[in-house]
């Protein structure tokens, strides 16, 4: 029945074969809890983030009636959000010291010579240049630039937020939190800080779903679901 | 004038009654921020001490800070801060002209010598020498070095004299900056804006005579009892910006019912002064309360990076005047967009590893029997 003729969809078998296959997989762990849930919670702030501060600065939405308050509100889930994201971006400081190798801050700085070379791997493959590229087991040399490159832009987010946060909320603790980069840049300078990395992370927002997706599709290697679980797969071939 | 007498009686003089000496005294102590137990200081000062000499320089500028002090409708304050000084010296209003004006100023920087309050209207040019701005032969640089150098504290009025306002305006054609700047270490104050509030002129000046010191100032040189509160905080439109209901054309609907006016470039988030509360001339009224929007006149670059006057997004700079951040950054974001879906278009065709691996599989399950 299977020696000749055209090809039959036999998707039991199929499953079995892959399932015998995936015996031979291994499942890594790689993203540790406290790098996942500081990365669910800084998709979920800065996705609020880049929402209501777009609000604040052009609000496209207008009240109907006096009592909607709606600016008040979404200056609320903002300044809400960022001290949420205070909390995840104290938590994911504290594990680039305590974490796996693949959470820590070497990690973020790939300078090496080798990393180097990875690094442009990687480009060639993103532009068709290469087919294939050697996945390495935490983030690539690439990848790695591109988020200390995030962090650094949620740092200037965080750092001129809790400038302008100081305007509307004084004393000493809020001077220290933030009130003192007023010291150093102008309050509309800080304002185009703030307001360019929104524009920024959107932009970065596009390309990292896109190449997760993109990675996931090409390896299987359930990158997507390694941010839910910490479980990369790591084909035997 | 009459620079012997005392203020009290210069005052006096020109038939300002007790009554609204006192007022005028009230007035400067609510300005001050300071409590109701220092109107009796505020007033033994005043009559008690001599009229301090004081000299007004015009450098480049349009004279609004004179006209501001000029235009009160009430003979009260303008009146007042001109009789509470001896004013030797001011271009616009003085009688002599010529040589004899000249010899007005010098005398009194020879003659009271670090006593004499200089206060300065106008930015100083520092390119090419100095030529843009010259009265009587000598650069404003010189001018400024001489008087401002040699008086007991320089007061800035208006924002050109604090840090060059419009006139170092990118390009900035003529090098236009502040007195502090060209006379490095001299004792000053900022009374920026656009113009400055003769009620915080006369504050000042006021500040001193009573306790012989400069009021408290924030980092921009500026007084705090001025300078230290947001317009957003104490404007009388918040309701509207924390309810959601902008202004969106001149003369819209809510243009007529006082909506907020941060859509239409309102910079009051990011600007510190007392507009809301003192006002201006005499207490009648303030750009926001009349319908146009602060655009922040006495903060220090507000005609470089807080953005066009009337909108809120602001300006890149280096890029056109056309460019702000949100077009750069949808410009950016979309451009993002596009290279991602070309990017996964030619990858499909291109074929993933995983679907070769997919085909691998099925051909070797074929295999199996
Ligand atoms: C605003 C949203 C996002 C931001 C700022 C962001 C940022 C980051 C950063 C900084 C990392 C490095 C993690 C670390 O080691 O600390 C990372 C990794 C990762 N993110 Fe996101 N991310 C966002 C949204 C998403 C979404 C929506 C997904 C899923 C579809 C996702 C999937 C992943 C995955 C799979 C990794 C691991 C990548 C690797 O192996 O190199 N991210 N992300
Ligand atoms: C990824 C993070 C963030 C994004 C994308 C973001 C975005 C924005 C944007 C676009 C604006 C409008 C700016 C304008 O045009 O004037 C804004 C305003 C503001 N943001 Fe953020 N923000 C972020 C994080 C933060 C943080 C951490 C804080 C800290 C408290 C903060 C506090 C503020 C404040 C105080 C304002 C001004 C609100 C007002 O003027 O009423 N933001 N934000
Ligand atoms: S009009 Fe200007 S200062 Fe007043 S609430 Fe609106 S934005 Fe703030």
């Amino acid at each position: 029945m299977f020696d000749k003729g055209p090809y039959v969809w036999q998707p039991q078998k199929l499953d079995m074969f892959r399932k015998s296959r995936k015996a031979q997989d291994k499942r890594l762990y790689v993203w540790q809890l406290p790098v996942r849930l500081s990365h669910w919670l800084n998709i979920l702030t800065i996705t609020t983030l880049i929402i209501t501060g777009y609000y604040i600065s052009d609000p496209f939405m207008h009240a109907i009636s006096e009592d909607q308050s709606i600016m008040a509100k979404m200056r609320f889930i903002h300044f809400v959000s960022a001290h949420i994201l205070i909390a995840s971006a104290i938590l994911r400081i504290y594990w680039l010291f305590a974490g796996n190798k693949f959470a820590r801050l070497k990690e973020f700085f790939p300078y090496t010579k080798e990393k180097r070379k990875e690094a442009i791997e990687f480009i060639k493959f993103y532009s068709f240049l290469k087919k294939e590229v050697h996945h390495p087991i935490g983030h690539n040399a690439l990848a790695a630039i591109s988020y200390s490159f995030t962090y650094f832009m949620i740092f200037l987010a965080i750092l001129t937020g809790y400038a302008l946060y100081s305007e509307s909320h004084t004393g000493f603790f809020w001077y220290l939190a933030g009130g003192w980069v007023f010291g150093i840049i102008s309050d509309g300078t800080i304002r185009l800080i703030h307001h360019s990395v929104m524009w920024v992370l959107t932009a970065f927002l596009i390309v990292h779903v896109y190449i997760v997706w993109l990675n996931d599709n090409i390896e299987g290697n359930g990158l997507i679901s390694s941010i839910f679980t910490g479980y990369k797969i790591y084909h035997k071939d | 004038m009459g620079t012997k007498d005392t203020i009290y009686e210069g005052l006096f003089n020109y038939g300002i009654t007790r009554r609204d000496f006192m007022k005028f005294c009230t007035t400067m102590s609510a300005t001050l921020a300071l409590s109701s137990t220092s109107i009796p200081k505020i007033a033994e000062a005043l009559q008690q001490k001599k009229k301090p000499y004081a000299v007004w320089l015009h450098f480049q500028e349009c004279t609004g800070d004179t006209e501001s002090l000029l235009r009160a409708t009430k003979p009260s304050i303008a009146q007042i801060v001109l009789d509470i000084i001896s004013l030797e010296y001011h271009e616009t209003i003085m009688a002599g002209s010529g040589h004899s004006a000249e010899k007005a100023l010098h005398d009194v920087v020879k003659n009271q010598k670090g006593k004499y309050f200089a206060l300065v209207e106008g930015s100083i040019p520092t390119k090419d020498g100095g030529i843009y701005c010259v009265i009587a032969g000598k650069t404003a640089v010189e001018i400024a070095k001489e008087v401002c150098g040699n008086a007991l504290v320089t007061i800035n009025v208006g924002s050109c004299s604090c840090w060059g306002g419009i006139g170092s305006a990118k390009p900035n054609p003529t090098g236009a900056t502040g007195t502090a700047s060209v006379v490095p270490g001299i004792k000053y104050i900022n009374l920026p804006g656009c113009p400055a509030n003769a009620e915080n002129i006369t504050a000042t000046i006021v500040h001193y005579l009573t306790f012989g010191t400069l009021p408290a100032l924030d980092r921009y040189n500026r007084p705090l009892f001025a300078y230290g509160k947001r317009i957003h905080d104490n404007c009388e439109r918040r309701p509207h910006f924390d309810a959601g209901q902008f202004v969106r054309k001149w003369g819209d609907e809510g243009h007529r019912l006082g909506w907020c006016l941060y859509e239409m470039g309102c910079k009051g988030p990011m600007a510190y002064q007392n507009c809301p509360t003192v006002k201006w001339n005499d207490g009648i009224s303030y750009p926001i309360q009349s319908g146009h929007p602060c655009f922040a006149c006495a903060s220090n670059d507000s005609w470089d990076v807080f953005g066009p006057i009337y909108n809120r997004a602001p300006h890149v700079p280096g890029a056109s005047y056309q460019a702000t951040a949100d077009k750069i950054g949808a410009a950016v974001v979309a451009g993002t967009a596009a290279a991602v879906a070309t990017h996964a278009v030619i990858r499909t065709f291109l074929g993933y590893k995983q679907k070769e691996r997919f085909s691998k599989e099925k051909n070797e399950a074929d295999k199996m029997k």
